[in-house]
């Protein structure tokens, strides 16, 4: 687990780090080749008197699939046997590229989508970036349009192979 | 006509009044833009303002919450944000006017997302240090995606205005049209006053980096700012233009139609 990448506390129960390990299985609805984790949305995990408290961070504010991932994070955690169950969406500190792993770029990659270039902090991710194809790895690409096929990815097209392929934003 | 709904029944405060003025604004900006779905120019531009349209909605919606959650805090009436939304008419939406406006063609379409953007990305600059934490988070949330709004349509600003004289000519009509209603977004209205030195922000003060943004892009664009004119207000304090009717007819007319409905 990457919790010092993502800024997380490193001290969790037996049962908290259980829950943590359960959640590598919930996956994004958009990009099924992601976990949550791989993804950096779960913030924190609070076992209480029997209490379980998930704590995630939306991608976008309008992202059509942060309800989905709460349902499956009930789901999976109810069929493992975790009862009472909350989550809890959480704005601040806003979500960033920066905290998905490098496991789940590499994840990405494979599954054809570019992943994000850079970190946040340094603004140049909002000039005109050198995005590698995810097919032919050529780095002779360029951006069709700075919205793809979801709010959080943009649209590029391969100069060698010809392809195009979905670019998801530093953000 | 007496309305009948528990959305009007709300104790009135400033911090209710500015954080509906927020979604408001969001809600609608998103609803209109929402409307070039399937109509885009080419399709990779057709995702691309419905994408920043489903951003507002979902800013909007953060908003929307914590209005509710407000409102409830002082009420026994349980109020949620599909009430605030769907339940109100247009003289309790304080919208910015621009957002209202009809789309147009594709050129002022790309005006008022810039124009309005730009303003949102100022905004937003200042609401990040709000002193309540819930707007400084949404703030926080929302201007990673209205940078790339202001990109996107910033872009297009200039690819019209330096392009053939026919994109020229529809770009500097759009100008014209919507400058008389970039005025009221540096105006505070009753509810701003009483915030700025609290949880809001001085909006008066964001002029200047929102006169000098726009000029740097029309500049590459070759279009030139419009001479001072008289300038619209109305939308904070509820007073509209004759747009907003419509769309709320056609946003609100399922909730309406069949009230408490889901899907």
């Amino acid at each position: 687990m990457n919790h010092i990448e993502q800024n997380i506390k490193q001290t969790f129960s037996d049962e908290e780090e259980k829950i943590w390990n359960i959640l590598k299985e919930v996956t994004d609805p958009e990009i099924p080749v992601l976990s949550v984790l791989d993804l950096g949305i779960v913030r924190d995990v609070k076992v209480k008197d029997n209490k379980v408290e998930v704590i995630i961070t939306p991608t976008y504010s309008g992202c059509p699939a942060m309800d989905f991932i709460g349902m499956n994070i009930r789901k999976t955690l109810a069929e493992k046997g975790f009862q009472n169950l909350k989550i809890t969406h959480q704005l601040s500190p806003a979500w960033t590229t920066d905290w998905m792993t490098e496991e789940g770029k590499e994840k990405l990659k494979a599954y054809g989508i570019a992943p994000p270039v850079g970190k946040t902090f340094d603004k140049k991710y909002l000039e005109n970036l050198q995005v590698e194809c995810p097919n032919c790895h050529s780095m002779n690409t360029k951006v069709i349009s700075e919205f793809g096929s979801t709010a959080c990815k943009a649209l590029y097209k391969c100069n060698n192979c010809g392809e195009s392929f979905d670019y998801f934003k530093c953000h | 006509m007496k309305m009948d709904s528990k959305a009007t029944n709300i104790v009135k405060n400033d911090l209710v009044d500015f954080t509906l003025f927020l979604a408001n604004s969001s809600l609608i900006m998103g609803h209109r833009l929402s409307e070039w779905t399937g109509h885009g120019p080419m399709i990779e531009q057709d995702i691309a303002i419905t994408n920043i349209a489903l951003d507002l909605i979902g800013q909007a919606r953060n908003f929307y919450q914590y209005a509710a959650e407000l409102i409830n805090d002082k009420n026994d009436k349980k109020v949620t944000e599909d009430d605030l939304a769907y339940l109100r008419d247009a003289n309790e939406f304080k919208n910015l006017l621009i957002t209202e406006l009809t789309n147009g063609d594709w050129a002022k379409s790309i005006c008022k997302v810039f124009f309005f953007s730009v303003w949102q990305f100022y905004f937003y600059q200042k609401m990040v240090y709000s002193k309540d934490e819930q707007l400084s988070a949404i703030a926080e949330k929302s201007l990673k995606e209205v940078t790339y709004h202001v990109k996107w349509s910033g872009d297009w600003v200039i690819r019209l205005g330096d392009g053939t004289e026919e994109s020229k000519r529809r770009m500097e009509s759009a100008v014209e049209d919507l400058w008389p209603y970039t005025g009221e977004m540096f105006v505070p209205s009753v509810f701003e006053v009483n915030l700025k030195n609290s949880v809001g922000i001085d909006v008066s003060i964001i002029k200047n980096d929102w006169i000098e943004k726009v000029k740097s892009v029309f500049k590459e664009a070759t279009l030139s700012l419009p001479n001072e004119t008289w300038m619209q207000s109305g939308g904070k304090n509820a007073v509209h233009t004759e747009h907003l009717g419509y769309i709320l007819a056609e946003m609100q007319f399922l909730q309406r139609a069949y009230p408490g409905l889901e899907w």
